[in-house]
C-alpha cells in the first residue's frame, strides 16, 4: 500500500455543530481502513488551518459569515471534489431557522434579554467576521459536486458514500441511508 | 371483457369514469402524487403525478382513463421533472427536515426520497411565513404549506366547516383560516375534524404528540413511499 499515492481529504466545519463530523468518527475501526486510502489535509482532527491541493474536500455547515465564505472558497479552490455533508451545507438547516428574524433582534435576545444574561453586550470585535442576514447552502455560493444529506449523515452513509467515491463509482446511497434529518 | 389501460407496459383494467391514478391505485401501481387523496376530489396542481397519456402530458389524478390509452410512468424523464418539481416545492417553503415533528412521516420528504433528491439544487427563497399556535389542539405552520389544498378540501367537503381557503396569487399564496381575526383558535375548527389528519407535510401538527413515534419505527424510515402506498396503508398520517 505504501507506494499507492493516498488519496488526500480536507474537511471543515461552517455554520454547523460538529454533528456531521461525529458521525464520520461514527465509522469507529473503519477509519483505520479508511487511513489506508486516505491522508488528512486541512480538518479539525488535524488541526491544519489552511487549504492545501486535495483530492476531496467535505464541508459541513451552511454560510452564515463572511469568514465561512473565506474558508468554502479555499476548499473549493484546492478541491477537485467538494462534498456537501449534512442538512447545513445542502439547505441552511437549524441555523437557518433564524433567516426569518431579524438579526439584531436575533443578537439582542441571545446576548441581552435571555435569562442570566444581565449586562450583557453584543459581541462587536474586529476580529469576529461579519455575519450575514440569513444562512445560505454552500451550493449557493460555490459549485457542489456531490450532496451527503442527513442531520447528521449516519456513519454508515459516510462509510458508503467514501468507500464508493474512492473505488471511483458513483456514490449511492441506500434507501434507510438517505435521509434529511 | 372489461377495458384496460397500459401503464410502463402492464395491461391493467379500468371502470368507466375512473382517473388514470384510480385504475393505478386500484392495481397497486405507485404513480407520484402529494395534492391527491382518493378520498377528496382530486385537485391536479402539483403536478408530480404528470403521466404520458398516449404521448401527451397529463395529470393522472384528473385525466380519465381511457380504453387502449398507453401511458409512461416510472421514465427517467419524468422523474427527473417531478424532482424538479419536489425541490421547487422545497425551496419555496421553509422545509427545515430536522426541525419538524413530521419528520419521517411526511409524504413531502418521502417523495423526495423516492425520487432520490440529494439537494434542493434550486437558490432557497426563505420566505417570511406566519405560524398560527392559538389554536388549542392544532398548530398551523405555513413554512412547509405546499398549497395542496387537502385541508380546505376535507374542512368543505367532508367537516362541512370550510375553515381554510387559499389567498393570494403565485409566490403571494398562501393558506387563510375562516375567523373574524384569522386565527386557527378562533375558527370552528376541532382536532377531531378530518382536515387536522390529511395534511401532507408538517403545516398542520396536532399538539403534545410531536416526535411520540421515535426514529426507526416512523412510516418511511425503512420502507419508500411507493411501497407504503401499494401496500395499502395510507402514508403520512397521524396514527
Amino acid at each position: 500500500m505504501s507506494d499507492v499515492k493516498k488519496v488526500r481529504i480536507a474537511t471543515c466545519s461552517l455554520a454547523g455543530c460538529f454533528g456531521c463530523h461525529m458521525s464520520l468518527l461514527d465509522i469507529d475501526e473503519r477509519l483505520f481502513d479508511l487511513l489506508e486510502a486516505v491522508e488528512f489535509d486541512r480538518t479539525p482532527l488535524t488541526d491544519i488551518k489552511h487549504c492545501s491541493p486535495c483530492d476531496v474536500g467535505i464541508v459541513e455547515g451552511g454560510v452564515c459569515n463572511a469568514e465561512n465564505v473565506h474558508v468554502l472558497k479555499e476548499f473549493r479552490k484546492n478541491c477537485k471534489v467538494l462534498v456537501a455533508m449534512g442538512a447545513c451545507a445542502i439547505t441552511g438547516g437549524l441555523p437557518a431557522m433564524r433567516n426569518n428574524i431579524d438579526l439584531w433582534d436575533c443578537f439582542q435576545e441571545v446576548y441581552q434579554y435571555e435569562g442570566g444574561l444581565e449586562g450583557g453586550q453584543i459581541p462587536n470585535d474586529r476580529e469576529l467576521p461579519l455575519p450575514f442576514d440569513k444562512v445560505h447552502p454552500i451550493y449557493e455560493v460555490v459549485k457542489v459536486d456531490y450532496f451527503l444529506p442527513g442531520c447528521p449523515p449516519s456513519g454508515e452513509a459516510i462509510w458508503k458514500f467514501l468507500t464508493d467515491l474512492l473505488a471511483g463509482r458513483e456514490p449511492k446511497l441506500d434507501y434507510e441511508q438517505l435521509h434529511y434529518d | 371483457m372489461s377495458k384496460t389501460i397500459t401503464i410502463d407496459g402492464n395491461e391493467i383494467p379500468f371502470a368507466e369514469g375512473q382517473t388514470i391514478m384510480d385504475a393505478a391505485m386500484a392495481a397497486k401501481i405507485y404513480i407520484p402524487h402529494l395534492c391527491h387523496n382518493p378520498e377528496f376530489k382530486p385537485h391536479g396542481s402539483c403536478k408530480l403525478c404528470t403521466v404520458r397519456a398516449n404521448g401527451r402530458a397529463v395529470s393522472a389524478c384528473t385525466m380519465p382513463a381511457g380504453e387502449g390509452m398507453v401511458i409512461e410512468n416510472k421514465t427517467g424523464e419524468l422523474d427527473d421533472e417531478r424532482r424538479a418539481i419536489v425541490q421547487m416545492l422545497f425551496v419555496e417553503g421553509n422545509h427545515l427536515c430536522p426541525t419538524c415533528e413530521k419528520s419521517g412521516n411526511c409524504q413531502l420528504q418521502a417523495v423526495a426520497y423516492c425520487l432520490d433528491m440529494m439537494s434542493p439544487h434550486y437558490n432557497h427563497f426563505y420566505p417570511p411565513r406566519e405560524v398560527d399556535a392559538s389554536h388549542p389542539d392544532v398548530f398551523l405552520d405555513r413554512n412547509r404549506c405546499i398549497l395542496c389544498e387537502l385541508c380546505v378540501r376535507a374542512s368543505r367537503d367532508v367537516d362541512g366547516k370550510n375553515v381554510f381557503g387559499l389567498s393570494g396569487r403565485g409566490i403571494g399564496s398562501r393558506l387563510v383560516v375562516n375567523s373574524a381575526s384569522g386565527r386557527l383558535g378562533d375558527s370552528t375548527f376541532a382536532v377531531t375534524d378530518r382536515a387536522a389528519q390529511v395534511c401532507p407535510t408538517g403545516a398542520i401538527l396536532i399538539k403534545r404528540q410531536g416526535f411520540s413515534v421515535p426514529i426507526g419505527s416512523r412510516i418511511y424510515d425503512h420502507k419508500p413511499i411507493c411501497q407504503v402506498e401499494t401496500e395499502g396503508k395510507s402514508g403520512g398520517e397521524h396514527e
